[in-house]
């Protein structure tokens, strides 16, 4: 059978996706006796209505693109990736640490430093997990998944007993040097003369997450190693008669994913909470799964796709807000997001192609 | 520590590896056939939540139990379809079921109750009753018990029917899986699906098959969380048992008298975290932390193959497409 044209594989397949999770959940929100149209408008309102509600956007937006990155790089290799989340926690320690023991002068030194220590600490968490695939045959994906839970007990530990302040019930660490807050969207926006709120999270770790995402894009399409990932994921057999180690290329795809989802604390940590909470990835790194899958494995599909994350996340929260529809609504959304494009791919491709082919043969 | 505290950590371990021994089967009918299983945790979650509304509008335990079935079973049909029938990635599929069981029940529990997702508490007859074996009644009143007494009347006596009717689908797996041509045919399929298929079997039947005992038994287990060891449903109540359950799968290496061994220490772990928060054992306190991540920790260790090799069924993960 033909296969689709391209602008159908990357446009339609996730567009129809789209609005086939977005009508179950209009159905779901009209069987609990809402209204899905006011539902919808309140969302759009919320999250681009003001640069307040798009500042939050594209705070959640920034979280989604590191996570989803991430995810994407360990695709193209052919391994998922689903312990971003714990990669992000480790990130956070590692952001926290370097902004509370080294005295910066200045936030643009504290700002490399927490980039470094994020991405170190993220590619560390995301090695063990690689090196075990790749040296002893164990799966990556169930690797992964449960060092997530050890993440998430080693960070309760850390907090509780080492990074709490003395007197402090809550456990979070103190907060960073006021001097380290990262320059906020508003201000960067502000000094070529665009007004944009700055009472809002977001912060210029969205500039470093769409320059990422270019760095992604030349990496992958670019270079040496993009081009052994690629070959790797596609043909094992053949990259290995290629020349190309697959020890190797599983490690460094896991320490490249690792790392990006770890520079997801610089957004979240440094750019926004400005201390270490518990849960400071709060879900970022599985919805990089859904964001991944969404934007069809290409950077630029991830930035589109983000941002959409984003407003559904800005926006579930304004829903809680005005209306009796809990922002739960969003989690639907997601998993029907990730059903249709991740699991369910051939129920909207199949008959797509279908109708292309025969378009195509009555030509 | 005195007699009686360590059979109350027995007791609250038996409670507390049931459900986790029923998710632990029910990912091991799914998984021996061929057909991963990451959703557990939300099929657990769902029947949880369906278990307690059912339960909590008609009074009925029963009702209720039916209701979780049904639930974990609309659920594994989703995974069945993307996996078997759709030839989707049935690891992504997991993670989907495991979110629409997260966001669903909330949306549906909070509009129905009112209550910010959870279910008004149950009260008896909506929840299961417990079962007191013959005597342990009369045994608890004469006190002195020793320890075999002490076992008998408050470990084994004194659970819900569930918690036995898990227990007995240990032997009940075995015997299917090792006895049965069903069995034989089930193992064959999560290992090579082509024989089976030559053998003029369907694949297709055994897997669906194989996923509907995996729905029907993560029903099971969702109803004893609400039902059973709680009284009521609240949000994200399963708490990543599910994920617990397929680390004890891959702890047993897919067999069934070792899934209930498995079970049994998670489920004394989990019982020991909550009873001694931080253990002082002298020269180290162990935190609590530790023992809640032990279960995950031991399981990468089983997977790294460092202390015998945990192999999964060859043709895990893999859609089966018939040749022509």
């Amino acid at each position: 059978m033909d296969k689709l044209p391209r602008w159908a594989d990357v446009v339609l397949v996730p567009l129809i996706c789209l609005i086939i999770a977005f009508a179950f959940c209009g159905i779901l929100i009209a069987a609990i006796g809402q209204s899905p149209l006011q539902a919808i408008w309140i969302m759009i309102d919320g999250s681009f209505g003001s640069t307040n509600g798009l500042g939050y956007t594209l705070y959640y937006a920034t979280n989604f693109i590191f996570t989803g990155l991430a995810v994407s790089i360990a695709f193209q290799a052919s391994l998922f990736n689903i312990g971003g989340e714990g990669q992000a926690t480790l990130g956070g320690l590692g952001v926290a640490l370097s902004c509370l023991l080294i005295p910066w002068p200045h936030w643009s030194l504290a700002l490399l430093g927490s980039l470094a220590a994020g991405a170190a600490f993220g590619a560390a968490w995301g090695f063990v997990p690689a090196w075990l695939q790749a040296k002893r045959g164990s799966h990556i994906v169930i690797t992964t998944m449960m060092f997530n839970f050890i993440a998430y007990a080693l960070m309760n530990y850390v907090l509780v007993n080492l990074l709490r302040p003395m007197g402090s019930m809550d456990p979070a660490s103190a907060r960073f040097d006021k001097a380290y807050n990262l320059p906020k969207l508003g201000d960067i926006l502000g000094l070529v003369g665009i007004p944009f709120s700055n009472r809002n999270p977001a912060n210029i770790s969205f500039v470093i997450a769409i320059a990422l995402a270019v760095g992604v894009w030349a990496l992958i399409w670019h270079t040496r190693l993009g081009y052994a990932l690629r070959a790797f994921g596609k043909q094992e057999k053949a990259a290995l008669y290629a020349g190309i180690d697959p020890v190797k290329i599983t490690i460094y795809a896991l320490l490249l994913s690792g790392g990006i989802s770890g520079l997801m604390a610089v957004n979240a940590v440094q750019g926004a909470a400005h201390r270490l909470v518990l849960n400071s990835v709060e879900g970022a790194g599985f919805i990089g799964i859904a964001v991944a899958l969404m934007g069809r494995n290409h950077p630029f599909g991830i930035v589109i796709a983000s941002v959409l994350f984003g407003f559904l996340y800005q926006g579930g929260s304004q829903l809680a807000m005005g209306t009796t529809i809990p922002r739960e609504v969003i989690t639907v959304l997601q998993a029907l997001v990730i059903l249709f494009t991740g699991a369910l791919p051939y129920m909207v491709q199949k008959p797509l192609e279908h109708l292309f082919a025969k378009r195509g043969g009555a030509k | 520590m005195d007699l009686a505290s360590f059979l109350q950590i027995l007791d609250s371990t038996i409670r507390l590896a049931t459900p986790l021994l029923f998710a632990c089967l029910a990912g091991l009918y799914s998984e021996r056939a061929g057909v991963f299983d990451i959703g557990l945790e939300g099929k657990m979650l769902v029947a949880a939540f369906a278990a307690a509304a059912a339960s909590y509008a008609t009074g009925s335990v029963w009702l209720g139990v039916l209701a979780g079935v049904g639930a974990a079973l609309v659920f594994a049909a989703i995974h069945g379809l993307a996996s078997i029938t759709f030839r989707g990635n049935q690891l992504i599929s997991g993670v989907a079921v495991n979110f629409l069981a997260s966001g669903l029940t909330v949306v549906l529990g909070a509009s129905w109750f009112q209550l910010g997702g959870q279910t008004p508490a149950l009260v008896d007859g909506m929840r299961f009753a417990e079962i007191t074996f013959p005597f342990a009644a009369s045994a608890n009143e004469s006190g002195d018990l020793g320890l075999l007494g002490g076992i008998y009347s408050h470990v084994l006596s004194g659970h819900s029917i569930l918690v036995y009717v898990a227990l007995a689908c240990v032997p009940l797996t075995w015997w299917v899986l090792y006895r049965t041509r069903f069995g034989l045919r089930l193992r064959a399929v999560g290992e090579n699906p082509a024989a089976v298929d030559t053998a003029g079997v369907s694949v297709t039947g055994l897997r669906y098959a194989a996923v509907g005992i995996t729905g029907v038994l993560c029903g099971l287990a969702g109803a004893y969380m609400s039902m059973g060891l709680s009284a009521g449903f609240l949000r994200e109540m399963t708490a990543g048992r599910g994920y617990i359950a397929l680390a004890a799968l891959i702890f047993a290496k897919w067999r069934p008298w070792y899934a209930l061994m498995a079970c049994l220490l998670f489920g004394l772990l989990d019982a020991i975290a909550i009873r001694f928060q931080n253990i002082d054992i002298g020269v180290v306190v162990i935190p609590v932390q530790f023992t809640q991540a032990l279960p995950y920790i031991l399981t990468v260790i089983i997977l790294a193959g460092f202390v015998g090799k945990a192999i999964p069924p060859r043709a895990g993960g893999e859609a089966y497409v018939k040749e022509r």
